[in-house]
């Protein structure tokens, strides 16, 4: 069929001629974790998955107030906009952690995850005064269609957030006892992709929650 | 999908050291321009929908819209490094199969309970009970 | 017994109490069966000392050959359970009429429904698929082992507790009793109190992850660890379909875990999802599932076409017709297998355009299905057909998935559905498809690739019994099943009033009766296998005169699968190898990486299954205990950074050179 087969197949080739052709005598090991980042990816993807039903629950129970209170009666756009500040400062800080463990510096890259830690806490701080705000007013999530889609959407990103921070201390403490070895280098890319993925679906809550629910 | 793929790599485990030693962690300047454009991107929809600067309330969604998807696709050029390069542009694809799913998922449940909710309870307006 | 109520709650047990043992005589049984029967099969383990070779070699191997073995023997077990339950359903149809309540009381049936829906899809036609993917792909593509060994061990154990979940159901409470996929608002809390929809959210939840993880592993594989030389438009049609049906899975049972978790917050916490009040709405549930149900089908079905594929390409001896034809068919399934999913409930009420968009885009999915047929067809043509098991079954579905597939294009028309909606048409229809292509692919595949595993063939004879068994079996159970729908019985029913219709439900019951002999002739089949495996043994690794990489190698392959790496240059590799006079290389082997044992996705799974079954119980103390120990030993494992070694060359050259010797024994 192919080319090189007919090559190998012609009455000159050597047995050991063919052999070479069609095994590969000299193959090196396969790198470790080779596959690690297109599989992490794979695995955001379905995530995103999670979320689009989230967001269609969203869609269909948004408005269904059932005589309960509306966005307009809930939401403080400011205290929204300073919790995205604070998730998309957190984003620029993890970069920073990127590029120093790019230039293999251990010390600064876990300084740079320590901030954005801090950061990633004060956004889970100020979701959960949303959260308990808005239970002290009677706005619990069984209150209505609308504050249950809501609270799990919002609620949703927040736990993955959570376990981003949990990944983040782990990974660490693994830094520092390790130091930027190649595996760490790998799980420090996946959380990266993790955090920032996080991130886009935040564009997605503050747009279609928190803004339109507010026109 | 195959198209693609027909002249990839002839050996797959070459393209593995590739990613595994130079995986592709941006620059200091990719990061401050996605942060800076996020931050515009993100300033201005807060600021159209708290000062209501456009009257209109659908065309203001539309705009907000519109920048979220813009910004969607910052983040994803500036912090996610995607490119048509990474994973022989297998990543790429995964994303756009995704965009496409999610999109069928997201567009076609709306569609399909909206003209559920129309045809079966007429009486059912949706703003009901929205305490004024 | 519908009646009774269970409110019993302390702190350390929490709903689990005395009357969560069944009393129902047919249960109790069972149960004392079952006690018996396993303990039998525990002292025979401990007798012979098998625990820890079981240990070892499997329940901790990282082996994808080990894991796919382990995923058709859980299929088989749950397959047994789920037919036991579908012969149970036929006869009490067979007996309920004119006042005859039958044997089964209500309570009782409706759990057997559900189970029999629920353990086929899930926990035997999932592991059956998923099992031969594991099994074959990394040997079809050239590669040693999947992309993520140890997640895949976690996966199929996953799977497992799964299972393990649905069993427990069955003598520790009840099942759900609300049908295969627990609509609300009869699945919400307020008309389903007791135990039998939690336990049917756990376990599909763990085993979900399981599967989902599965999915990633094995499209990572597929694509990163490719033999130096296969391109995508030269990776065998087994290969591609398996690529294809793991997108769907990587895409699909995230909408899955998503509407568990929303059953979940309605029924734990109150939440207002699938409610009639308070602003739920109880059919986004219906339409959300079905964007998981859809692709699912699909998921089950387009392995097995690649497995029909392989097995008409080699048992034809040609070259498969149309390969490209068949990889585009594929791809274009997988998508339109997204946009179909409202003809689950054309019913509902979207009204005419909805209705007549998923009407169409479902008739138009047939057309690459068809396309399919006649690319098996056309390879049979002119060939040299040899009428072994695995075609034997290939035929059969040929003709039987046929017959399906046009009644399925009949349900497909949005008037006539709302005829037949959920009629006993639609249960003849999905079996007819399901059994005619699932299960009948997964026989071809059994016998297709038993050799390959286990280094014999089965037994022709039995394997023979069994197919004529079952295919008799099969239109003898569901034909009468159509005529039925069509006269307007719907499915669910335990009793009857028409006399007129027990003579369809009583030769309905003798189909399944001589199912039970296939499948106990199946059973006989292996058995007999392994008692004459020296008759039956394949030294060669290639008994069917195989087109793809597999059969390049051993059988059963050593751990490593190929000592060198293939290097491919057609679509049909070993053939291609074959006719070019290829010699192995018998010199030069070097150490090997290898993926060390792990018991991590044993403890991972088991605390899961622990997880799922003290929430199923409200016993929260054990609930939280169970998820900090995944958090933990999860975390703990990350810090375990040794998880390979190399096999020495010198293992690698004794195991080649033994295998030199078959081969000249066998004359090869």
């Amino acid at each position: 069929m192919s080319a090189t087969t007919l090559d190998a197949a012609t009455p000159k080739a050597s047995p050991a001629q063919i052999t070479a052709a069609f095994y590969d005598l000299n193959e090196h090991d396969h790198p470790e974790g080779g596959s690690t980042m297109l599989g992490f990816w794979l695995y955001l993807m379905s995530d995103c998955l999670i979320f689009a039903m989230l967001f269609a629950a969203y869609g269909v129970l948004g408005g269904n107030y059932a005589a309960g209170p509306g966005p307009k009666d809930l939401f403080e756009l400011p205290l929204v906009a300073v919790n995205t500040a604070m998730l998309l400062f957190s984003s620029i800080t993890y970069g920073f952690a990127m590029l120093a463990m790019a230039k293999n510096r251990k010390g600064a890259t876990q300084a740079w995850l320590l901030v954005t830690a801090l950061f990633g806490m004060a956004f889970i701080g100020i979701e959960l005064h949303e959260f308990a705000g808005l239970i002290h007013e009677g706005a619990t999530p069984m209150r209505s269609g609308f504050l249950t889609a809501f609270f799990s959407l919002v609620g949703t990103h927040g736990l993955h957030v959570t376990f981003g921070l949990i990944w983040l201390f782990t990974l660490f403490v693994q830094i520092g006892a390790k130091g930027l070895i190649p595996a760490n280098q790998r799980r420090l890319m996946c959380l990266s992709l993790f955090w920032h993925f996080l991130d886009v679906i935040w564009i997605g809550v503050f747009t279609f929650v928190y803004l339109m629910g507010m026109l | 999908m195959s198209a693609a793929d027909h002249h990839a790599h002839p050996n797959p485990h070459a393209d593995g050291h590739h990613d595994d030693h130079e995986g592709n962690h941006g620059s200091l300047r990719d990061y401050l321009i996605g942060f800076i454009l996020s931050a515009v991107l993100t300033a201005i929809p807060f600021w159209l929908v708290m000062s209501g600067a456009i009257a209109d309330k659908q065309a203001t969604a539309l705009v907000i819209v519109a920048f979220a998807v813009v910004q969607i696709v910052v983040h994803m050029i500036y912090f996610l490094h995607m490119n048509t390069k990474s994973e022989n542009g297998w990543t790429v694809m995964a994303l756009i199969f995704t965009i496409i799913i999610v999109g069928i998922a997201l567009s076609g449940s709306l569609w399909v309970m909206y003209h559920l909710n129309h045809n079966m309870m007429p009486m059912m307006s949706h703003d009901m009970g929205q305490v004024p | 017994m519908e009646s009774v109520v269970h409110n019993h709650w302390s702190p350390l047990l929490g709903r689990l109490w005395w009357d969560a043992v069944p009393t129902e005589p047919i249960v109790l049984v069972t149960f004392v069966v079952v006690a018996i029967g396993g303990a039998a099969v525990l002292g025979a383990l401990t007798y012979f000392r098998l625990w820890g070779y079981l240990w070892k070699e499997w329940f901790t191997s990282v082996d994808h050959k080990k894991i796919g073995i382990m995923y058709m023997v859980l299929g088989l077990i749950m397959f047994a359970r789920g037919f036991a339950d579908a012969i149970m359903m036929r006869l009490q149809q067979a007996m309920a009429f004119g006042g005859n309540e039958g044997y089964l009381n209500a309570h009782h049936y409706d759990q057997i429904f559900t189970a029999h829906g629920v353990i086929m899809i899930f926990f035997a036609a999932m592991p059956f698929v998923t099992g031969l993917m594991n099994y074959v792909v990394p040997l079809q593509i050239g590669a040693r082992d999947v992309s993520f060994p140890f997640l895949n061990n976690f996966s199929f154990w996953m799977t497992a507790s799964g299972a393990a979940l649905v069993m427990t159901s069955l003598f520790l409470g009840e099942f759900g009793q609300t049908g295969w996929l627990a609509y609300p608002p009869l699945s919400n809390l307020a008309y389903s109190p007791w135990v039998g929809v939690d336990y049917w959210i756990w376990s599909l939840q763990v085993a979900g992850v399981g599967t989902l993880l599965s999915g990633v592993n094995l499209i990572a594989t597929i694509v990163k660890m490719r033999a130096p030389g296969m391109t995508m438009m030269r990776m065998p049609v087994f290969t591609w379909t398996a690529l294809c049906t793991n997108i769907l899975i990587v895409a699909a049972f995230p909408v899955l875990t998503a509407v568990l978790c929303m059953l979940s917050l309605d029924r734990y916490l109150g939440f207002n999802f699938f409610t009639n009040d308070f602003g739920g709405n109880a059919m986004m549930y219906v339409n959300l599932i079905w964007i998981w149900g859809h692709p699912e089908v699909y998921i089950l079905i387009l392995p097995l076409f690649g497995v029909f594929s392989e097995v008409t390409a080699t048992f034809s001896g040609k070259r498969l017709f149309g390969y490209t034809s068949m990889v585009y068919a594929t791809m274009v399934i997988t998508i339109l297998s997204y946009i179909v999913w409202l003809h689950h409930f054309f019913t509902m009420g979207s009204g005419a355009s909805v209705n007549s968009f998923f009407g169409i885009t479902t008739m138009v999915i047939s057309i690459p299905t068809g396309a399919k047929l006649f690319n098996w067809l056309f390879t049979m043509y002119r060939g040299r057909i040899r009428f072994e098991l695995p075609m034997m079954w290939t035929v059969a579905f040929m003709l039987t998935f046929t017959i399906g597939g046009m009644t399925g294009v009949l349900l497909a028309v949005p008037p006539a559905d709302f005829v037949l909606h959920n009629s006993l048409f639609l249960i003849a229809h999905f079996h007819n498809v399901i059994i005619g292509g699932v299960v009948f692919g997964t026989f071809a595949g059994i016998n297709y690739w038993w050799p390959k595993a286990f280094g014999y063939k089965l037994d022709p004879f039995w394997g023979k019994v069994s197919f004529w068994s079952w295919v008799v079996g099969f239109y003898l159970a569901f034909m009468p099943l159509y005529v039925l729908g069509l006269m307007g019985v719907t499915r669910r029913m335990r009793v009857f009033d028409d006399p007129s219709l027990q003579i369809w439900f009583v030769i309905a019951a003798i189909g399944a009766a001589l199912i039970a002999v296939g499948i106990a002739a199946m059973f006989v089949q292996f058995g007999v296998s392994i008692m004459k495996r020296d008759q039956l043994r394949d030294e060669t690794g290639d008994p069917w005169g195989g087109r793809t990489l597999e059969w390049s190698t051993s059988s059963p392959p050593p751990a490593y699968n190929f000592a060198v790496t293939p290097i491919v240059h057609d679509i049909d590799a070993w053939e291609d190898m074959k006719r070019c006079g290829v010699q192995r290389p018998t010199s030069g082997f070097r150490p090997i990486h290898m993926p060390k044992n792990t018991a991590t996705g044993v403890v991972l799974a088991g605390l899961s299954a622990v997880l799922g079954f003290a929430m199923i119980w409200y016993i929260w103390w054990l609930a939280a205990a169970a998820f900090a120990g995944i958090l933990g030993y999860a975390i703990a494992h990350t810090f375990n950074y040794k998880r390979d070694y190399h096999l020495p060359a010198q293992t690698v050259v004794e195991t080649e050179d033994a295998r030199t010797r078959q081969l000249a024994a066998a004359g090869a």
